[in-house]
């Protein structure tokens, strides 16, 4: 197990390192010059040479790229002489935009984004799964059938369909609540729940429905298998049967899914933050690509494929929590 | 009393395809300490006969009667028939590494059976679990129990089922093709085990299986089942020195033999089992049986023929009867 966990995370490592060294040679292959933006459009070329000499964007590539890796565990001085930057440990680069380090404004956003990505996770897997299960169990019934037509059109609503709709009909035709607003969970944690909910809403509609329909499908596949039928041959009642013998299998493939969405929901839902306007790291990235932040596209890029590859060793070790046939002996 | 009554067992599906009849008209009885052979083809129903006694299918319609010690199932309470299921009677099935629950233990697998029916502690339903484990002739039972159905072998994988179906201590066990997923020489230990525990406890078995090598080491009396319904019925030695439907005589031709001519060729019965969906008229063996072909008769594709006593404790349900080719 330690030798597995071992192997994983090296793998793991590596994988960021390949991902990191992608995306930097892409952004140093881009057009934009961080030095012009930091100098502002009226430098002269001399004093733009300065600037890049200073902040060290005149070495070779691979020199910067080895700055830039060894900066997110050492932290690191951006520049030199009177263009000099602290950016400290764990330095994902330094936004000459908005004067600071990455990282910072990374974890200034990333609760909004992690309360949205829970929140709505935890919507979806209670309504998908409830949805799903029952649906299965009274397979052919007319609930089955309203869930399955029901699943089928929330599926192919697209976010900022659905989001106009909620906000149109819950905030102006009806009134229930004010145009939501990001307020900290710390700050007022009623004002957080109540503007949160339409983005959750929002965030959680399409996956519940996806959700719903694999989980029915699984329960009915399950229910279907021999070990179910020896359940029952064994005399047990048949609520034990289902929710003993029947659910925990036909629940993995769900775990699983879950796992992989939750982590990459985690780096910010760009068009749910955009739209409702939440200060996440999805918003940050979205305003960053609009203003060419380049260090900060990155840092949320690194940040994403963090969650992602971290989430499917999470993934993979629950799953052998749960199906001893996966656990390595 | 009787162990198990079966009468005009009848069980229908309806499917997207169309409407099934899987099985009809079937009857036999089991006595404690003897063993039933049902034989037959993939389709011919076998299966779908145990799993009616067992009260197993779900949305089927099964009609007729099924009396366990005199007790009418069909139709009784699901929670009835439930107390019996496992406890009373209790099934084997082929495949036991899909048989068995790839989640949990052996062990959990067993006293989980066991509380259900005997109560007690989580404690007490695993050290039986053990003790069946080991009557089974699974070597470290203690610490087998602890492992899972994948870490075990093939032939340790149907002991265990044995050991799941015998935990409650029942009176009836139903095996349906117990030994076709395993090797011939585990096959023969599996059996012998079978045989061995019946004789311990007096058990009634329904050994339900395609091949007539073991209904012959192990059935007393035999049923032999095409296309949903009962062709033959009788004490096994009967039914091995003188068949009587042509059915049954194609499944004895066509075993192998040691001491065959040179050259001879393996016979088979011509044809495919019939569909369920779409049967055939009158006697579903006609179209595959050579008494038919050789002296085609009206009767053969009229009404299905039922079992008809043909000697003392033999029936056939060949409307032939008689003619030979």
């Amino acid at each position: 197990m330690t030798g597995f966990l071992i192997r994983r995370l090296l793998g793991i490592a590596a994988t960021l390192l390949v991902i990191c060294a992608v995306t930097f040679c892409i952004f140093y292959l881009l057009p934009s010059d961080p030095a012009t933006q930091f100098c502002g459009k009226d430098c002269a070329p001399d004093q733009i040479a300065l600037v890049r000499k200073q902040m060290g964007l005149d070495a070779p590539l691979i020199v910067q790229f080895g700055h830039y890796v060894l900066a997110i565990f050492a932290g690191r001085t951006m520049g030199s002489g009177q263009y000099a930057v602290q950016c400290n440990f764990p330095c994902f680069g330094y936004s000459f935009q908005s004067g600071r380090p990455v990282w910072d404004l990374m974890m200034d956003r990333f609760p909004t984004s992690a309360s949205l990505a829970v929140g709505a996770a935890l919507l979806w897997v209670f309504f998908g799964l409830s949805a799903g299960v029952l649906s299965a169990l009274k397979k052919n019934s007319w609930i089955d059938r309203t869930v399955m037509v029901g699943t089928i059109g929330a599926a192919a609503l697209p976010v900022y369909f659905t989001a106009m709709i909620l906000l149109y009909v819950v905030v102006t035709v009806l009134g229930l609540i004010p145009y939501p607003r990001y307020i900290a969970f710390s700050e007022d944690p009623v004002g957080w729940l109540r503007n949160l909910i339409l983005p959750w809403i929002t965030l959680a509609l399409a996956s519940a429905a996806i959700y719903a329909r694999m989980t029915r499908s699984s329960v009915i596949e399950t229910l279907a298998e021999p070990y179910v039928r020896t359940a029952r041959a064994k005399g047990l009642p048949e609520r034990r049967v289902v929710a003993k013998h029947g659910l925990r299998p036909a629940l993995t493939p769900v775990v699983t899914m879950l796992g992989m969405d939750l982590g990459s929901l985690l780096a910010g839902a760009m068009i749910t933050e955009s739209l409702f306007g939440l200060p996440g790291v999805g918003k940050l990235f979205a305003d960053s690509l609009s203003k060419s932040d380049q260090p900060v596209v990155m840092g949320i890029t690194l940040l994403a494929s963090f969650f992602i590859v971290s989430s499917n060793l999470v993934v993979d070790l629950v799953y052998a929590w749960i199906d001893p046939r996966a656990r390595l002996s | 009393m009787t162990l198990l009554e079966v009468n005009d067992l009848a069980v229908e599906f309806n499917t997207p395809e169309g409407f099934v009849r899987a099985v009809k008209g079937i009857g036999f009885t089991v006595e404690r300490g003897r063993t039933l052979g049902i034989v037959g083809e993939s389709g011919s129903g076998k299966s779908v006969t145990s799993l009616a006694v067992m009260g197993l299918h779900r949305g089927a319609e099964v009609t007729g009667s099924v009396r366990f010690e005199g007790t009418e199932l069909l139709g009784a309470p699901e929670e009835t028939v439930r107390k019996l299921r496992g406890r009373r009677m209790a099934m084997i099935f082929q495949d036991a590494l899909t048989s068995l629950h790839p989640y949990f233990t052996i062990g959990d697998q067993i006293a989980e059976a066991y509380r259900e029916h005997h109560g007690g502690t989580r404690k007490a339903a695993l050290a039986r679990a053990v003790e069946v484990l080991g009557d089974v002739g699974i070597p470290e039972p203690a610490r087998r129990a602890r492992e899972h159905p994948h870490q075990f072998s093939g032939g340790m994988r149907q002991r265990a089922m044995i050991a799941l179906a015998l935990s409650c201590e029942p009176d009836l066990i139903i095996a349906d093709e117990p030994t076709t997923a395993l090797d011939v020489t585990v096959q023969a230990q599996v059996l012998e085990l079978l045989m061995k525990i019946q004789q311990d406890r007096g058990l009634g078995i329904i050994m339900i299986t395609h091949d007539l090598g073991v209904i012959a080491r192990v059935a007393d009396d035999v049923l032999v089942m095409y296309g949903g319904s009962a062709a033959e019925q009788a004490p096994a030695d009967t039914l091995f020195t003188a068949p009587r439907h042509p059915y049954t005589r194609g499944l004895l031709d066509s075993l192998p033999r040691l001491d065959a001519e040179d050259g001879e060729a393996l016979r088979s019965i011509p044809g495919s089992p019939p569909s369920l969906l779409n049967p055939p008229a009158g006697c579903a063996f006609h179209p595959r049986c050579p008494v038919y072909a050789a002296t085609p008769s009206p009767l053969c594709t009229g009404e299905r023929p039922l079992l008809r006593q043909v000697a003392a404790g033999h029936q056939s349900a060949c409307l032939l009867d008689g003619v030979t080719v």
